[in-house]
């Protein structure tokens, strides 16, 4: 059984499966080959390639040549499809029809990267004058009207089926250029990229090794999707006429096929089929590529395929684990949550699971705060999301009691346990800017829930928001409640989640990590002001943290977690007094808070020097 | 001994950042910074967010757009030099971001990522596996660890990986970016010892970037306060992170919770105190 586990060593020990399961180039062609559809479309394509390549092979007949006694001759014999109108072989047609479809469509492609790629690269990269400049050039070209220019520069220059597609080619280029740039202006602010530069690698070098691997899969996207594009618009063009009058084309056949609609319909049925098929063949091709390049949708889809399988097999194994401590035996008449030996499972892809709560045993009675401490991968926020029935549905959660107010959290329908959050459990997330929806002034996320589960009336609801705005501490509550959440900064963000936590009076607050994004100014005065909401509503305060500052500043009582268990239990003067657990003592000894400071480099009088100079520049 | 040298001279430096739009006047992100950084010495540059703190940083590494003043490396300007002379001083200077999840490329083998700056200057193949293999030595990593992909590592680990990148060519100076922030409280115990150990054996200096007056106090020699893009007080790591005169940094202090609730309780009162003081003080 592997277990997630936060340990130096352990980490190391652990078999690198996840990099098995997503090695870059050998993996991306099997889960392409296990797509139906791509393979499929694969095969199609692959057809319609060697036919076009081996056309002379596969007829003896000119594809454009005309013999008008054999007009709209019936399939068989030398015409294994018939003819058309003017008596050209539509097999013939067919097969070397494809070669200029593909050929033409190949022109497109090469044409749209050769301006897009550089371009989007350089622009993404560079950024500054070359950036404005091809976007404004992009943008202009993308306002022209494709098919307009097309027939202009025909007109101008000839018919000509490649030369058409070339300057396609040149019009459909700025959504490459479009594409590439905003991948690569996304890379270029990855930290590894700024790490290169520092590294006193070369631009050219950080292109090829940093960049170009990341544009890969985009360009191999949309090159799949514009060949499909391209047949089509070749083939709208060769049906108005516009194609090269020596070249058999779909597009032309299906223009033949139109005069003779009534004496000979068949006639639209193999370029229109053989369009089609291709067309569909490139994009759901394209659709496979995204599909197996996207590490992460296709994982998930394994995983939960695999998991219905193994469903029992995770209840058995969380029922024989062993049990934490029980705290059933002495449950106070004032608790707010009772948890007792409650398990947190994940299926893993090869079948057994992984175990983040091994038995988690707490109560929280009402008016306390209890601070849940641990590192990364302790369980402590597992714990704390399974009592908010928040937790990605593959986790199997166990518990011999779990109740919330004396109701049973367990057999709460989904219904039940949304009308609880609500009302009777409020939440503060860590990250406040990202738990505010961009695209909704804040008065209406913090009076949509008071409606719904306390049914006040609009203005009733928005008297009360601002009221709570105003206890939160926000200065201009009117303001702050008319704003959208980009115009309030983060630590006004997290008061006003705390405003919308308990703003439908709920018994229990769980706080996961309400500080850590914030500075420690802010921290300060956000959890004075945790403290004093909780005093005020007697709430119970269940408080997830990996920072003993934050335990020691606000907690009543402390259970330390690690590795899916609580290691220690205690009320909080006494855990820092005289911590009773090995790694107790551990995370105590490593905090930094009462460490001596490293003494000067310098001699005692260059540094009182220093200190004047900064007061002389002061004044 | 008589002394460390100046390694590092940032004098009355400014940063502007040009805003979006017509004629409006560009962000000022750093206004008139002047810090020394001596040979092998750690300064700490303490801070919250948007103090400008990154930028100085950034600045020295030639990544953030010096607009007045100079910062001076041995004597010599840099913050006026052109790409190629930035590449040839990046054997001086190096850096350690904060996080170590995106400042690694998840496509590159660690192997990969430890010799890249090594092979573009011009050392060979053989040479530089054997300098990789010295330094995840140097930083306790396995010498198998070269194989694998960064995301087989936890935080911790990959951030000694960062830290092997910068050591590679053996610079004079790495600038710390918050280096130690994402991390776990065990890991961020050993990685601040690793990062004094190395500067004990090869007396590299830092400029050691944080947000966290009791990481600042455990590793800096001298710490600078920066608030709105400018330095309020510097000296000593024990006076301002003990002792301070300015009251930014004292609030600041005040504000970082102890981890004792009785001592923490007398600070929060102090806290409190010194809010109203400065409350009534300023009305």
């Amino acid at each position: 059984m592997s277990t997630v586990n936060g340990g130096l060593a352990a980490n190391l020990a652990t078999p690198p499966l996840a990099a098995t399961a997503q090695a870059p180039r050998p993996g991306f062609l099997r889960r392409l080959l296990r797509d139906p559809l791509a393979v499929i479309s694969l095969a199609w394509l692959t057809v319609v390639l060697l036919a076009s390549v081996f056309a002379p092979l596969l007829t003896s007949q000119d594809p454009i040549a005309s013999k008008i006694t054999d007009a709209l001759a019936p399939m068989g014999g030398d015409h294994p499809l018939g003819t058309n109108g003017i008596g050209t072989d539509v097999w013939a047609q067919l097969v070397y029809g494809g070669r200029t479809s593909l050929i033409g469509s190949l022109i497109v492609v090469v044409v749209a990267l050769l301006v897009g790629l550089p371009a989007g690269i350089m622009a993404g990269y560079y950024r500054g004058w070359f950036d404005s400049a091809a976007n404004w050039v992009a943008s202009l070209i993308m306002a022209l009207p494709a098919i307009i220019v097309l027939l202009v520069v025909l007109a101008e220059l000839g018919r000509s089926t490649y030369l058409a597609m070339a300057v396609f080619g040149l019009l459909i280029g700025p959504g490459v250029f479009r594409l590439i740039r905003a991948s690569v202006v996304s890379v270029r602010e990855e930290l590894y990229v700024d790490a290169a530069r520092v590294s006193g690698l070369g631009d050219a070098r950080i292109m090829r090794r940093h960049i170009l691997p990341v544009v890969v899969a985009p360009t191999i996207i949309q090159v799949s999707q514009l060949l499909g594009i391209a047949i089509v618009i070749q083939a709208g063009l060769e049906f108005l006429g516009l194609g090269s009058a020596n070249q058999a084309s779909w597009g032309g056949m299906l223009s033949d096929a139109f005069q003779n609609i009534y004496s000979a319909p068949s006639l639209l049925l193999w370029p229109g089929l053989i369009i089609v098929l291709t067309v569909t063949a490139f994009c759901l091709l394209g659709n496979s590529f995204r599909d197996a390049l996207g590490v992460g949708g296709a994982a998930a889809h394994a995983r939960s395929k695999k998991f219905a399988g193994i469903k029992d097999s995770v209840v058995a194994a969380i029922d024989t684990a062993p049990t934490g401590t029980s705290t059933t035996a002495k449950v106070p008449d004032d608790a707010v949550l009772v948890i007792d030996d409650l398990k947190v499972a994940y299926p893993l892809p090869d079948g057994t699971e992984s175990v983040v709560v091994k038995g988690v045993s707490l109560t929280l009675r009402r008016g306390e705060i209890l601070g849940l401490v641990g590192e990364s991968g302790s369980g402590k926020s597992q714990t704390a999301f399974s009592v908010l029935g928040l937790l990605p549905p593959q986790a199997r959660t166990t518990a011999t009691t779990m109740t919330f107010d004396g109701q049973d959290l367990r057999e709460l329908s989904k219904k039940a346990m949304n009308q609880l959050r609500g009302q009777g459990i409020g939440y503060i997330p860590q990250e406040p800017m990202s738990n505010l929806d961009p695209s909704f002034r804040i008065g209406s996320q913090l009076t949509e829930p008071m409606r719904h589960h306390l049914g006040m009336s609009a203005a009733a609801a928005k008297t009360a928001a601002v009221g709570l705005l105003a206890r939160v501490g926000i200065q201009d509550p009117e303001r702050v409640f008319a704003a959208y959440p980009h115009e309030i900064s983060g630590g006004m963000a997290q008061r006003v989640l705390i405003a919308g936590a308990v703003s439908c009076n709920p018994d229990l607050l769980i706080a996961d990590e309400p500080t850590t994004a914030l500075d420690v100014t802010v921290q300060a005065e956000v959890l004075d002001l945790i403290r004093e909401l909780q005093a005020e509503r007697q709430m119970g305060v269940l408080l997830v943290t990996h920072y003993f500052g934050v335990v020691a500043d606000i907690c009543d009582t402390v259970a330390v977690m690690q590795n899916g268990r609580i290691v220690e239990t205690a009320p909080a003067k006494q855990l820092f007094a005289a911590p009773q657990h090995e790694y107790t003592r551990m995370l105590l000894a490593s905090t930094l808070e009462d460490g001596a400071a490293r003494p000067a480099l310098v001699s005692g009088s260059e540094s009182t020097s220093q200190a004047v100079t900064s007061e002389g520049a002061k004044q | 001994m008589n002394g460390p040298q100046q390694l590092v001279e940032i004098d009355q430096v400014v940063v502007d950042y040009p805003v979006k739009g017509w004629r409006r006047p560009p962000f000022r992100a750093l206004s008139d910074i002047s810090l020394n950084i001596g040979a092998g010495e750690t300064v700490g540059l303490v801070g919250e967010s948007g103090s400008g703190k990154t930028t100085l940083g950034r600045a020295i590494l030639g990544l953030a757009p010096v607009t007045g003043g100079e910062i001076r490396f041995e004597g010599r300007v840099i913050s006026t030099l052109g790409r190629r002379d930035r590449q040839a001083l990046s054997r001086d200077i190096q850096v350690v971001f904060q996080d170590p999840y995106t400042s690694l490329n998840p496509a590159m083998t660690v192997n990969d990522i430890l010799t890249e700056p090594l092979l573009v200057t011009g050392t060979t193949r053989k040479d530089a596996d054997r300098r990789v293999r010295d330094l995840l030595d140097e930083v306790h990593l396995p010498t198998d660890a070269g194989r694998r992909l960064p995301r087989e590592f936890s935080g911790g680990q990959r951030q000694r990986i960062a830290i092997a990148r910068a050591l590679s060519r053996d610079p004079k100076l790495i600038v710390c970016d918050e280096p130690v922030s994402a991390l776990d409280l065990s890991t961020q115990a050993t990685v601040l010892d690793l990062f004094i150990e190395i500067q004990n054996r090869t007396g590299v200096a830092y400029l050691f970037v944080t947000h966290d007056l009791s990481v600042v106090r455990h590793i800096s020699h001298r710490v600078a306060v920066m608030h709105r893009g400018s330095i309020v007080e510097q000296g000593d790591a024990a006076t301002v992170t003990s002792t301070p005169s300015e009251s930014y940094t004292q609030r600041l202090l005040l504000a970082a919770p102890v981890p004792d609730p009785i001592r923490q309780a007398v600070r929060r009162e102090e806290r409190r105190a010194f809010a109203a003081g400065t409350a009534s003080a300023v009305g």
